[in-house]
């Protein structure tokens, strides 16, 4: 019923009325929301590709079409196929990634609160350029946050080791990028893979079995490994 | 076949290999030759590891009687209703598409001095380098009464297929109110949460389809894999179904009689009506055969996973006696990629990196109720030695054990990609 009204809501939104935009959504609370997205997406001004790609004008683009993206190929075909982001489709997206596209790399449990997708979507809006009657927002785009030494993360991988060691990761993630269950870790930046793996490493992220893993691994080790699936197809 | 060195050392040089690698050689032809029996978790994988990362530069013959190999991770799942039996069929044809010669065939025999493996159908296979990773088999008398021969009255259903279907079907035949037994293995054996994993997805369906049905469990162990967790989830899920007998109420002393349908239990005597019997386990036969084994396990060296008796040989997952690592499909993977990157660079030189191992082992208690336990490891002279490790706590919230189940998936997905590419 929630669901209904809101489309409604938005449809006569659509329809240029612009008062009704508190009702879709609360940017200050999407903005709160989209620090989940954050770990893998970046936006507002100087927004990057980073896990995910950057999300500057995601409302009006179609699925899978940045061109400097390493899409899944279910993410691609989505696009190719006519699914297009907006209101409709980030909704059901956000609920649950793999009810719309089954092989996206997107490993994100989803909002299951049907407000907290209208908030998040509102705080995306409002770095898109489309709807137009929605003013560009102050840039708010955080890098991944993290302390890490520079030195640590200057290491250049061996990938040849990095291969080696990986055959660690692929009992679970499975190294064609295909992720049900367990996250993809194929072409992430090497510097969010090396972040990602130190803060396992020192337990502020939470997964028992990824913090065990990481938790033996030399710098170097973690460095080669990011190496190594930096550039993993 | 004799080996003729030189004429290998010209072939290498012409082919412009400047080969720093002097134990490069091979039983008589251009690459040397591994040959892998089994083709499990450690044996799909090590020969799929082989042939991906020596591009050619070894030949690999992997050695699997079955055309399709029906994994036992996740067929507690389908006991349970969770999966279809066909979800955990895979088939050897990407590995074979990928360059490995792939042989449905028994190995039967190992010449290690000539240093052939003789098949079933006849003839022999020449190998430099021999990995066997033949699971396991059951010890013969294990359980006063019970036989091979009498798998169809009692089944196993340890080696998953034909066996885990028999097993389901005879769980739904049984009569409302009936009795399903179970007489658990004593230590070690394959998949140490096993069991007790099979115990809740036979009461969770029991209590969809026969809620009245009681479980009976006759252990010889003290304690069990995930001890806690599952007895908490028992005592949430299935109150009142479940009775397990340890030994200090006569659990190791047991005996069954597959024609009348009993088991005996330190001498008292319980009409079932299905007896899951899992027997005592030992490496399977042709490591023994290979005359690798110590008692009923073959030890091997941690840091390569090869056999204490032959420096040629090695043996990975269940069959092997290697330390702290609980035998399952995991550890098996974990195993074989070690053993792929030694004796990778044992046949051609490349890169031998430390070894390091790893072990997760989900169970399903009921519908989204995961739990896990899991280490790391590593090799020491002595055996492969744990180095950290952690364990699903009890009382964890719904959404926890359900996101646990859901990276089971996720891992079952992963591993078996894994290994069958």
């Amino acid at each position: 019923m929630l669901r209904h009204l809101r489309f409604t809501v938005l449809a006569a939104f659509f329809a240029g009325s612009a008062v009704l935009a508190e009702d879709a959504g609360d940017v200050t609370r999407g903005e709160a929301i989209f620090r989940q997205c954050a770990s893998c997406h970046q936006v507002g001004a100087g927004a990057k590709n980073r896990i995910g790609p950057q999300l500057n004008g995601v409302f009006g683009r179609q699925a899978g079409s940045l061109d400097d993206f390493p899409y899944s190929e279910g993410l691609v075909r989505a696009g190719v196929d006519g699914i297009t982001w907006d209101l409709e489709t980030l909704d059901v997206y956000l609920e649950n990634p793999k009810s719309l596209v089954s092989k996206t790399r997107m490993n994100f449990r989803g909002l299951a609160d049907p407000q907290d997708r209208a908030d998040v979507i509102a705080y995306l809006r409002s770095f898109s350029a489309s709807p137009a009657n929605i003013p560009e927002a102050m840039p708010t785009a955080q890098g991944t946050d993290h302390d890490i030494d520079p030195a640590i993360l200057a290491i250049v991988g061996d990938p040849e080791y990095g291969a080696y060691l990986a055959g660690e990761c692929t009992t679970c993630h499975q190294a064609d990028g295909g992720a049900d269950g367990i996250p993809s870790i194929t072409q992430w930046p090497a510097e969010d893979f090396v972040v990602a793996m130190h803060a396992y490493k020192r337990k502020l992220r939470t997964h028992p079995v990824m913090q065990m893993m990481a938790g033996r691994l030399s710098d170097e080790e973690i460095a080669a490994l990011a190496a190594y699936f930096k550039d993993l197809e | 076949m004799k080996m003729n060195r030189r004429s290998f050392l010209g072939t290498a040089s012409a082919a412009g290999a400047s080969l720093a690698a002097p134990m490069a050689f091979a039983a008589g032809h251009g690459v040397p030759h591994v040959v892998v029996v089994g083709g499990g978790p450690g044996g799909a994988t090590v020969a799929r590891y082989i042939a991906k990362d020596s591009k050619g530069q070894i030949a690999v013959t992997l050695i699997e009687p079955t055309r399709a190999y029906y994994t036992c991770f996740f067929s507690n799942l389908y006991l349970g209703g969770f999966r279809d039996i066909g979800s955990l069929a895979h088939s050897y044809g990407n590995l074979a598409a990928e360059g490995i010669n792939v042989v449905h065939d028994w190995a039967v025999d190992v010449d290690r001095d000539a240093k052939a493996v003789a098949l079933a159908g006849g003839g022999s296979v020449p190998y430099d380098k021999l990995i066997l990773s033949p699971g396991i088999d059951f010890v013969d008398g294990a359980v006063e009464g019970w036989n091979l021969s009498a798998q169809n009255a009692m089944p196993h259903a340890y080696k998953a297929g034909s066996q885990t279907e028999l097993l389901r079907a005879q769980i739904l035949a049984m009569p409302q109110g009936g009795t399903f037994a179970m007489v658990a293995p004593p230590n070690p054996f394959r998949c140490p949460p096993g069991p007790y994993e099979r115990i809740s997805m036979a009461a969770h369906l029991l209590k969809k389809e026969n809620p009245t049905a009681k479980i009976l469990i006759a252990d010889p162990k003290e304690s069990f894999s995930k001890q806690g967790l599952f007895e908490e989830g028992w005592n949430t899920h299935y109150a009142g179904m479940i009775e397990r007998v340890g030994p200090d109420f006569g659990g190791a002393n047991v005996s069954v009689d597959p024609d009348a349908m009993t088991i005996s239990i330190d001498g008292d005597v319980n009409k079932v009506d299905v007896c899951n019997v899992i027997p005592a386990m030992k490496a399977g036969r042709i490591a023994q055969i290979a005359g690798v084994t110590e008692g009923n396990w073959a030890p091997v060296n941690a840091a390569d996973m090869s056999s204490k008796m032959d420096a040629d040989i090695y043996v990975l997952g269940d069959a092997s006696h290697q330390g702290d690592m609980p035998k399952s499909g995991f550890s098996a993977n974990s195993q074989a990629k070690v053993c792929a990157n030694a004796v990778r660079g044992a046949l051609t030189g490349s890169t031998v990196f430390p070894a390091k191992f790893s072990n997760t082992c989900w169970s399903l208690i009921d519908t989204n109720n995961g739990v896990k336990v899991g280490a790391t490891y590593e090799a020491t002279a002595e055996k492969i030695a744990k180095v950290d490790g952690f364990v699903s706590s009890t009382g964890e919230s719904d959404a926890l054990r359900k996101a646990t189940y859901e990276e089971s998936v996720g891992w079952y997905a992963g591993i078996t990609a894994d290994m069958f590419g």
